[in-house]
Order: C-alpha cells, then sequence, then structure tokens
C-alpha cells in the first residue's frame, strides 16, 4: 500500500516537471491531461484502447526480461506480428467465417511477432550477437518491411496509396458501443495479463524462466539448459508484442497504412520497467500511459508537441525508479 | 557513381561516435543512451547554428550537449551503479521526447524548412570536421593504447580490481572514457545536422547511435578499424541514396532498411570475439 501511495505521488511529481520541461503552464495542462484522460466516456475509451497495446507488448518485454534477455524489439515484433495479420487476412479474405478469420489473423501475429523475436534470439546464442543491438536493428528493418508490405504485395487492389484492404466489420474485435473505440482486445490483454501471472508464478516453466533471469549459473548447475530457456522466452515475448500488433489491426485500425506504428512496442519499454516487470504491476503502469497517451491529444493547445510528451514522462518515469532502486540499495547497504 | 568523400561525409556521425565509444567499451561501459545523446547534440547544433548563423559554433555547443548528457548517464550507470541497458534507455526516450517537444514548439507540428548554415569547404569537398574525425581516431586508438590513461582504462574493462589494486580509482577511469564518449557522440549528432543533413527532424537520427555500438564490435575495439567500419555503413547508406535515384523500380523501403541489414550481418559475422573487454557491461561492485 505504502509503495503504491509513494509511486502515484512520484508520478504526479514526474508529471508536473515534464510539464514544466516542455514549457506548459502546470495547472492548466494538468486539467487538459485529466480532461482527455477521463472526461467523457469517449476519453474513459480512449484510454483503455491506447493501454491494450501498452499492455500486451509490456507483458512481452516483461517475460524476456525476467529472464534475463533484454529484448528492446518489441516495437519490430508488433509490426511484423500486425504484418503477418494482415498476410492471413489478404489470404482469406472472401470466403472464411468471422470468428474463425479472427482468430486465424490473431494466431498470425503472434507467430509473426515470434518469428521475429526469434531471429534476435538466434543470433545471440549461436553467433553471440549483442541482443540490445539486434533487436532495435530489427526495429527498423521491421517497419521498413511493413512499409514493402503495405505499399506492394499487400496492398489494396486499384489503390495507389500505401494500405492494405478494410476488414469485413464481422472480422473485426467485438465492440460494445459505435460511439466509442473500446473492443473486446481490452478484456483480452487482461486475460492474458493474468495468464502470464499464472505462468510466471505458479509453473514449472515459469520458476525456470525467473531462475535463468536471476541467475543462469544455478540453473545451469541443475542441469538445465539456460540457453533454451531463454530462447523460449523470446519466442514468448515476440509471441506478446506481435499479438498487441494483431489486437490493434483488429481493434482499432481495421487496415494497415504506413503509419501504423505508433511506437506502442517500444514505449513498451518503460511500461514494463515501472511495473517491475510484473504482469499486476504492468497492466497497472500500462493503464498510467494508456490514459497519459489519450490525455495528450489535449496539450497540443499548448502549440504542438504534446504527442512527445509521454516519452518526456516514460524517460523520467524510468529515471525515477532508477533513482529509487539506488536510495534503497544505499539504505540496506547492498553493494553486491 | 559513389566518390570517398561521399562515404565519409555519411560515416562521419557514425564514426564520431564509434570512435568515442570504443575508449567508453574499453573501460567496461556499454551506452545505450548514445542515440539520445547524438539527437540532443543535433537539436543543440541545429539551435545554436541558426541562432549565430556560425556552423562551428553550433560543432562546439553541439558537442557539449553530448558531454553533458553523457555526465548523465556517467553518474546513472557509473556512479550509482544502475543496469547500462535501462539507463540508456530512459535517456533516449527522454531525449526523444524533449527535443521532440521543444522541435514542434517552435517550428511547427510539420516542422517548417530549416536549412543550417553550411560548412566551409575545402579542395574536393573536405571539410576540418572531417579532418578532425580521422585525426581523433588516431589520437584515441594512440591514447588507448600507447599511455598511461589508455592502460588504466582498459584495466577498467578487463579486470577492474587489478586498477583498484593498483591505487587507481576504477569509477573516475569510467567516468573520463564515458565523457569522451559523449564528446565524440556529440560531435557527430553535431555533424550530421550540420555537415549531412543541413536540417533537423526529432527521428533524424534513426539508429545511427545503435550503428555505432555494433561498428565497435566489428572493429574489435580499436578506434581506427571503428572509423573504417563506420565507413562502411557510410558506403552503404549512399549506395541506398544513389539506387533510389537510379533504381526506382526497387522498393524505396527495401533500400532504407539496408544499411540496417548491412550492419545486422556484420555482427552476424564478427560474432562476439576474443577482444571484448571482460567486464563489458557489468557495473563496478567493488568500493570506489
Amino acid at each position: 500500500m505504502k509503495s503504491t501511495i509513494l509511486a502515484g505521488t512520484g508520478l504526479i511529481l514526474i508529471l508536473i516537471f515534464g510539464l514544466l520541461l516542455g514549457g506548459v503552464p502546470i495547472i492548466e495542462g494538468m486539467k487538459l491531461l485529466a480532461e482527455g484522460a477521463f472526461g467523457d466516456r469517449f476519453a474513459v475509451s480512449q484510454s483503455l484502447v491506447r493501454a491494450t497495446p501498452l499492455v500486451l507488448a509490456g507483458l512481452g518485454v516483461s517475460v524476456a526480461w525476467k529472464a534475463g534477455v533484454f529484448n528492446i524489439g518489441g516495437e519490430g515484433q508488433l509490426l511484423v506480428g500486425a504484418l503477418l495479420g494482415a498476410t492471413v487476412a489478404k489470404a482469406i479474405i472472401g470466403f472464411a467465417i468471422p470468428l474463425v478469420a479472427t482468430v486465424a489473423i490473431l494466431m498470425g501475429s503472434v507467430l509473426g511477432g515470434a518469428a521475429w523475436a526469434s531471429v534476435a534470439a538466434w543470433l545471440s546464442i549461436k553467433r553471440g550477437v549483442n541482443l540490445v543491438i539486434s533487436t532495435i536493428l530489427l526495429n527498423f528493418i521491421g517497419l521498413q518491411l511493413l512499409v514493402f508490405g503495405v505499399d506492394g504485395p499487400l496492398r489494396r487492389a486499384g489503390q495507389s496509396a500505401p494500405m492494405t484492404d478494410q476488414l469485413p466489420d464481422a472480422w473485426m474485435l467485438w465492440k460494445p458501443s459505435r460511439q466509442t473505440d473500446l473492443h473486446a482486445g481490452v478484456i483480452l490483454a487482461v486475460i492474458v495479463a493474468v495468464v502470464v501471472g499464472l505462468f510466471l508464478f505458479r509453473s514449472r516453466g515459469g520458476y525456470l524462466l525467473r531462475a535463468t533471469g536471476a541467475n543462469p549459473r544455478f540453473v545451469r548447475a541443475n542441469r538445465f539448459n539456460a540457453e533454451a530457456i531463454q530462447f523460449r522466452a523470446m519466442l514468448l515475448s515476440g509471441a506478446l508484442c506481435g499479438l498487441a500488433g494483431g489486437v490493434q489491426y483488429l481493434g482499432i485500425n481495421g487496415q494497415l497504412t504506413s503509419s501504423f506504428s505508433q511506437q506502442y512496442g517500444f514505449l513498451a519499454i518503460p511500461v514494463a520497467l515501472v511495473g517491475g516487470l510484473h504482469p499486476g504491476g504492468v497492466l497497472g503502469s500500462g493503464l498510467f500511459f494508456g490514459a497519459l497517451f489519450a490525455g495528450t491529444s489535449n496539450l497540443s493547445r499548448f502549440g504542438g508537441g504534446g504527442s512527445y510528451f509521454v516519452y518526456i514522462v516514460q524517460g523520467l518515469a524510468v529515471l525515477a525508479l532508477l533513482g529509487h532502486r539506488y536510495f534503497r540499495e544505499q539504505r540496506e547497504g547492498v553493494s553486491e | 557513381m559513389i566518390d570517398l568523400i561521399s562515404i565519409l561525409r555519411y560515416a562521419a556521425p557514425i564514426g564520431f561516435a564509434t570512435v568515442g565509444e570504443t575508449a567508453g567499451q574499453r573501460a567496461g561501459v556499454i551506452n545505450i543512451g548514445l542515440e539520445g545523446t547524438m539527437l540532443t547534440s543535433a537539436f543543440i547544433a541545429m539551435k545554436v547554428s541558426i541562432g549565430s548563423g556560425n556552423p562551428w559554433l553550433g560543432l562546439f555547443c553541439g558537442a557539449l550537449a553530448g558531454l553533458v548528457v553523457s555526465i548523465a548517464s556517467g553518474v546513472l550507470t557509473i556512479r550509482m551503479r544502475q543496469d547500462q541497458v535501462v539507463v540508456g534507455t530512459a535517456l533516449n526516450l527522454l531525449t526523444f521526447g524533449l527535443c521532440g517537444m521543444l522541435f514542434e514548439k517552435s517550428n511547427g507540428a510539420t516542422g517548417e524548412l530549416l536549412s543550417l548554415p553550411p560548412l566551409p569547404r575545402m579542395a574536393g569537398g573536405f571539410d576540418w570536421a572531417l579532418v578532425l574525425l580521422i585525426v581523433m581516431a588516431i589520437l584515441t586508438g594512440l591514447a588507448l593504447f600507447r599511455t598511461d590513461w589508455g592502460l588504466r582504462v582498459r584495466a577498467a574493462g578487463e579486470y577492474p580490481a587489478s586498477l583498484e589494486a593498483a591505487g587507481y580509482s576504477v569509477m573516475r577511469t569510467r567516468l573520463e572514457s564515458t565523457l569522451l564518449s559523449g564528446l565524440m557522440a556529440g560531435m557527430g549528432g553535431a555533424y550530421y545536422a550540420i555537415g549531412v543533413a543541413g536540417s533537423f527532424a526529432p527521428d533524424m537520427i534513426s539508429g545511427r547511435g545503435f550503428m555505432a555500438i555494433a561498428m565497435v564490435t566489428f572493429a574489435r575495439w580499436k578506434p581506427f578499424w571503428g572509423l573504417a567500419a563506420a565507413c562502411l555503413v557510410g558506403y552503404f547508406e549512399s549506395l541506398q541514396y544513389q539506387l533510389q535515384m537510379t533504381h526506382q523500380e526497387i522498393p524505396k523501403s527495401l533500400l532504407i532498411a539496408l544499411p540496417y541489414a548491412a550492419t545486422l550481418l556484420v555482427l552476424v559475422f564478427s560474432g562476439k570475439g576474443a577482444n571484448a573487454p571482460a567486464a563489458l557491461g557489468e557495473p563496478n561492485k567493488g568500493m570506489r
């Protein structure tokens, strides 16, 4: 309880500091942020909808980091996931029945994300390529692959603009209301968070994964293959990031364009860190940053640049977290 | 055709960063925040050079901005012993957000067309910043392998305990080389804005900082080879622009991906190697 209050106060202070840095009047800025995030039914739905990919990809990042694998490539995995989802959609459009099609597309994006992550994981284990660098490079390559897809093989027939076919409404994720963007992906994200939590903390595989992250030598000494565990963690991580892309595709856009990327996969890293790499924490921090994302749409009233505000707050939040960790280490006198 | 000068010019931003980061990594610190450092200095270089009309002042202030960011990075990773990947990611996010927001505030959401004052060119298209890059690559190499300071830096990266036993401060040594890394990355970012792009955009660095880190590995932690490796990326970059003009049937997106794919491929074939500083990426556990 005490730590929640501390975190809440800290985040509010960070918001104020961020507004100061960005040159926005504080009280009005806070009011606009709050209105954009919780002002009415539409604002609340925006917050939830923006939190969804952040939570899913944040879970993905957490799984990898918990296993000691610094996956920075959530963005690339998300984009390639969405791309493979759209490829599946292109293949089955015209004859698939609605619910089956939705599931098939989601499966496609899960596979795409996992495949993209497996490239970096394989290179890291077999060739010793630094995973932080390879996943970053794969982010850029993944983005260009997406642009290539929507401007080439997947482009809508008879269109010159780079965009894929619009999916039929029946294929999209279920929406409770036509007035808001709220979609079933929000519930899916909560369910996935619970499942990931159960896996991490209540299963043998999850225990091994966490043990590998904490101390790979311990795992090896017990004759488990630490590399194989980390490889599987990367696959799971990529799959979750890919799912985030698929949910975004099926929940909001319904088609891919070259501007599909909203950097959710990248923003998911601080979401995971602030959430303490714990599924419950990721739900909370994903919700916070989703609301912030929705709120910043209002900041444009103070001159442009509001869309960058999320990055400032995220950077500050992670720095604050590091500072907190440092002072705790100091107090406990831990130098090891 | 692609001439050597344009290769060197495209290579220079990554080259500066690679040479500096080589010193940083020799001391055991991976500066993941290189990307944000380059962006910050590009931003400052843009502001100063437009404000003063003097490109050299822009380069100088840009390099100083890189130094400032690396102080933050150094305090967090070395003094406070926090994880280098997390610190770098946080700094990248923060600087991207700040530069983007301040840029859009003063230049509008689309960013009006900027044209920075160009660097005066010598015969053959050379400019003094490129000369400085080559000199710095040589000097850094000499400093690392022919001076006492270099020996201390390498000890800090190989076996920090030995440096401590000899009575030197690991923290101080690592901080010094991290500052050098920040200063050089700052030069790189500033040169990219002033000497290459002649403009600024919040997403302009687009992975060059990470490419520099990759090139340090490829060059086996040798500064001059780092410059050569950066020229390889510079080659792919100018090849990419060349192909965009001559071969319009090739999708542009695949060409843009070319330097990234080349960097990844280079890493695949260079592997980790025996030359890597043994304590690379590990926070120093000792007293100082």
